[in-house]
């Protein structure tokens, strides 16, 4: 028995070994954070409105309703950075005249409530995703994240973490422009 | 000239230790004594060059020789002369140097106080520490080679990345270094011992003091480098489970084992080929984060300059160092075992429970940290694993090892009377136990899980207090008596107590600045007030203020208590143009009951005029977890004094009555 004992070490380090040899791979990115949904139609999700807060709801067809790009926040009130970019985006959809769209990822109500209270509510529609499906269908990798869909309902820009930076404000504006651009052709 | 000088030093070193690598393990195959002792001087030739190497590279910083590409890529001229003399390892190729450097301090370090280590033992552990040596300076002369000249030679050098221009930082390195590489020695004192096929008490004896060594150095590393995390990166956290941290505190975690182990293996001949598998595994994880750190195989906030080839070359030293004594081990040591039998309540028991839980929770740390890794291999998927993951799975598993360690120096050796053991701690039980209920209702806030926590910290402390006042007959002996018996004490027995306060203290630290700390993040335009943890903040603005290589935009804080002045905070942001990068200042007032912390980042936009992120957080505590680890490392230091541990002291040949018997 203990024979065989011994080796569990080598072997459990030959396991390992192998998958640090293929971590190694010059073409592999461990940062890169793959979006497969860009220049696709937005996934389907139908959310109802956070209890108490009287922006509606939001499901698919309300991001192409109106026929101009619209950007899309997952937020969430336990979420610290996401109160960094509230007033940018607050302050980006008043001077850049877009539609904010809201999901609501894995809150409580009445924090949400709390906190859309306290900050303001920049949002013209926030879909309260409690249960974290609507960010599987978007494949969100954390909170918060940004999305711009353009008129069409095609998801154009993601971005991965707060808009506070004069970078990703610059980046955001680019894929607005582009979208509003682009949503005729 | 001198970096030529450096360059050819490490041929040198090379040469010695490919020398050193086959002549003494051939001598003490044979029985040749002159083959043998080699390796005494051939160590300690190994530590001059590459001493002359590192010294070389060092100069080149000082004098800012920017025809030197490693000095042009992480220096400047215009930075203050002690982060010119840090910088030498502060890129891969320095730190990489500085590596070496102390694998061969290791080494000399057993060629001169060796002296009672039986020949053949210390010529196959030399040996084996020279094959580790081949490997890194190999790897340095032929990838990442620090002397490589640059033509044309820039004016001015491109500057070492300003996170990195701190007190902290500078000595951080080197001390986790120690703490790492120290246990290369271990690794080839287990290493020598399997080819031996010998383990004893002895053994155990001659590897204790230098796992404490390393065990110390690494304590101190780690903390050093955490504290730099809390107040550089004004994140206000001290530890974000990243995969650089983790792997440093993987080796930590084990060489706790192996400290532990070898206790046993020394006092009662048991554990052997445990003690032998923790002392391998404990540089494995070493080696394993030198890899990770240099291969940007995992991501990290923490990155060196990364190249594929060097990260095969780092994986094929380790596959060899790894594999090949893992290979050995798996040969010899089933036939080493036998040892002391123990009853499952006793001192081995609760030395064999802290090994399980402590091994248990490095695979762990393991996992989480590799996790990310074998899910994209295998499904292509990328996640991140973060503190959720840990909070559910390595703290849980900390809380029973502190409950065992209150108790385990009560218990004795083969047998112990769990009922006298009871008898002694029920007090101490139930003063704990009324303690963690009272701060349970004074901090209503946080997850049960840090009240426990809390209060299994209280029990620890106190049941550490009590064996220690036990143990000196403190106030059941006249004082006299006691000062007498305490000084008696085996300074290992003191050393024990005050690592084990010390952990307690660092636990204090933990869940205060975790669980019951207060955080608020706002935009604050000149006026704006906030409060924290009865603390009102007010920003009064922003100016600039000039450094000598940066420019910063400097906040001003008002801070009152009731409306009392307390103090004024300066957090700054400083921007460094030539190596066009910001860092944060954060501004602390330190008390021991808490730190009030602040940060600001970067305005949000030209357009938002004077509102800047601001960030203020009470952590009750914190201060704890310093002091802690200062105990920690304190108490490492105190074993290592211990007369019975210093290797070459002469032997008494009676033990004088009065001394108490050994733990």
């Amino acid at each position: 028995m203990q024979r065989i004992l011994v080796f569990i070490p080598i072997v459990v380090v030959a396991i390992l070994g192998g998958f640090f040899l293929w971590g190694l791979n010059p073409d592999r990115d461990p940062n890169a954070i793959p979006s497969v949904l860009i220049s696709k139609p937005a996934p389907q999700f139908d959310l109802g409105p956070i209890a108490g807060v009287d922006s509606p709801g939001l499901k698919t067809s309300d991001l192409a309703a109106s026929g101009e790009p619209v950007v899309l926040n997952v937020f969430a009130s336990w979420c610290v950075p996401c109160r960094a970019e509230h007033g940018v985006l607050t302050r980006l959809a008043r001077d850049e005249g877009f539609d904010l769209m809201g999901i609501n990822y894995k809150d409580k109500p009445e924090d949400a409530r709390a906190w859309l209270e306290e900050l303001g509510n920049p949002y013209a529609r926030i879909g309260a995703d409690e249960t974290g499906r609507a960010g599987i269908e978007w494949g969100i990798s954390g909170v918060p994240e940004t999305f711009v869909v353009d008129g069409s309902g095609t998801v154009v820009w993601r971005y991965v973490g707060p808009i506070a930076t004069e970078q990703s404000q610059d980046e955001l504006r680019a894929a607005l422009a582009e979208a509003r651009g682009g949503a005729g052709s | 000239m001198i970096p030529e000088l450096g360059q050819f030093a490490l041929a040198l070193a090379l040469g010695l230790a490919l020398v050193q690598s086959i002549v003494p393990m051939m001598g003490a195959a044979r029985g040749n004594l002159v083959w043998m002792r080699s390796a005494q001087s051939t160590a300690l030739g190994q530590l001059v060059f590459v001493a002359v190497a590192f010294g070389a590279l060092m100069w080149a910083f000082v004098v800012s020789d920017f025809t030197v590409k490693n000095v042009a890529d992480n220096s400047n001229s215009l930075k203050p002369m002690i982060y010119k003399v840090a910088a030498t390892w502060g890129s891969h190729e320095g730190s990489l140097l500085l590596w070496t450097l102390i694998l061969t301090l290791f080494g000399a370090g057993v060629a001169v106080f060796g002296a009672n280590i039986p020949h053949a033992l210390r010529a196959r552990t030399l040996a084996v520490q020279a094959w580790i040596g081949v490997g890194f300076l190999s790897f340095m002369i032929f990838t990442s080679n620090p002397f490589d000249r640059l033509s044309p030679a820039p004016v001015d050098g491109s500057d070492l990345n300003p996170l990195l221009q701190d007190i902290g930082l500078a000595l951080h390195p080197p001390l986790l270094y120690v703490g790492y590489v120290g246990f290369s020695i271990v690794f080839s004192f287990a290493v020598a011992a399997l080819i031996e096929g010998r383990v004893d008490a002895a053994w155990a004896r001659w590897v204790r003091p230098w796992t404490l060594a390393a065990w110390m150095s690494l304590t101190g590393g780690i903390a050093l480098g955490s504290w730099w995390a809390y107040y550089e990166l004004g994140w206000g956290g001290w530890w974000f489970w990243d995969p650089v941290e983790n792997v440093s505190f993987m080796p930590w975690l084990l060489g706790t084992a192996l400290l532990h182990s070898a206790i046993v293996t020394e006092k009662r001949g048991a554990f052997k080929s445990w003690t032998i598998l923790l002392a391998i595994l404990t540089f494995s994880l070493s080696l394993l984060g030198t890899f990770i750190v240099r291969s940007g195989l995992l991501t990290s906030v923490h990155a060196f300059a990364v190249d594929p080839e060097r990260g095969v070359y780092i994986l094929a030293l380790l596959g060899i160092s790894i594999g090949g004594s893992l290979t050995l081990y798996a040969w010899r040591a089933p036939a080493m075992e036998g040892g002391g039998l123990f009853t499952p309540i006793s001192r081995e028991g609760g030395l064999l429970i802290n090994n399980l839980l402590l091994a248990t929770a490095t695979g762990t740390v393991l996992f989480g940290t590799l996790y990310p890794l074998f899910l994209e291999a295998i499904t292509g998927e990328k996640i991140s694993v973060g503190p959720p993951f840990y909070n559910m799975s390595f703290n849980p598993l900390m809380l029973p090892l502190i409950f065992v360690m209150g108790l385990g120096p009560f218990l004795s050796w083969k047998r112990a009377d769990l009922r006298g053991v009871a008898q002694r701690l029920w007090l101490v039980f139930g003063v704990s136990f009324v303690a963690m209920l009272v701060v349970w209702y004074i901090v209503t806030k946080g997850p049960v899980i840090a009240i426990l926590a809390f209060g299994l910290a209280i029990w620890l402390m106190l049941a550490t207090l009590q064996e220690w006042g036990a143990r000196i007959k403190l106030f059941r002996a006249p004082f006299s008596e006691s000062w007498r018996r305490m000084k008696n004490l085996p300074r290992a027995s003191h050393g024990m107590t005050m690592a084990h306060l010390g952990l307690a203290v660092c636990i204090f630290g933990f869940v205060g600045s975790s669980a019951w700390k207060d955080e608020v993040v706002t935009f604050a335009e000149p006026g704006t007030k906030i409060v924290v943890a009865g603390f009102t903040v007010e920003f009064e603005g922003v100016e600039r203020v000039r450094g000598p290589n940066y420019i910063a935009s400097r906040a001003t804080l008002d801070v009152t208590r009731d409306g009392e002045f307390i103090t004024k905070l300066y957090p700054e942001r400083r921007n460094y143009p030539v190596a066009q990068s910001s860092t944060t200042e954060s501004a602390i007032r330190h008390t021991l009951a808490g730190d009030l912390y602040a940060s600001i980042a970067a305005p949000a936009s030209e357009q938002a005029g004077n509102a800047w992120t601001l960030r203020v957080l009470y952590e009750p505590l914190v201060n704890f977890i310093w002091l802690g680890s200062f105990m920690l490392v304190l108490g490492g230091a105190l074993s290592l004094s211990d007369r019975r541990l210093r290797v070459g002291a002469p032997r008494r040949a009676k033990t004088p009555a009065n001394v108490q018997p050994a733990e």
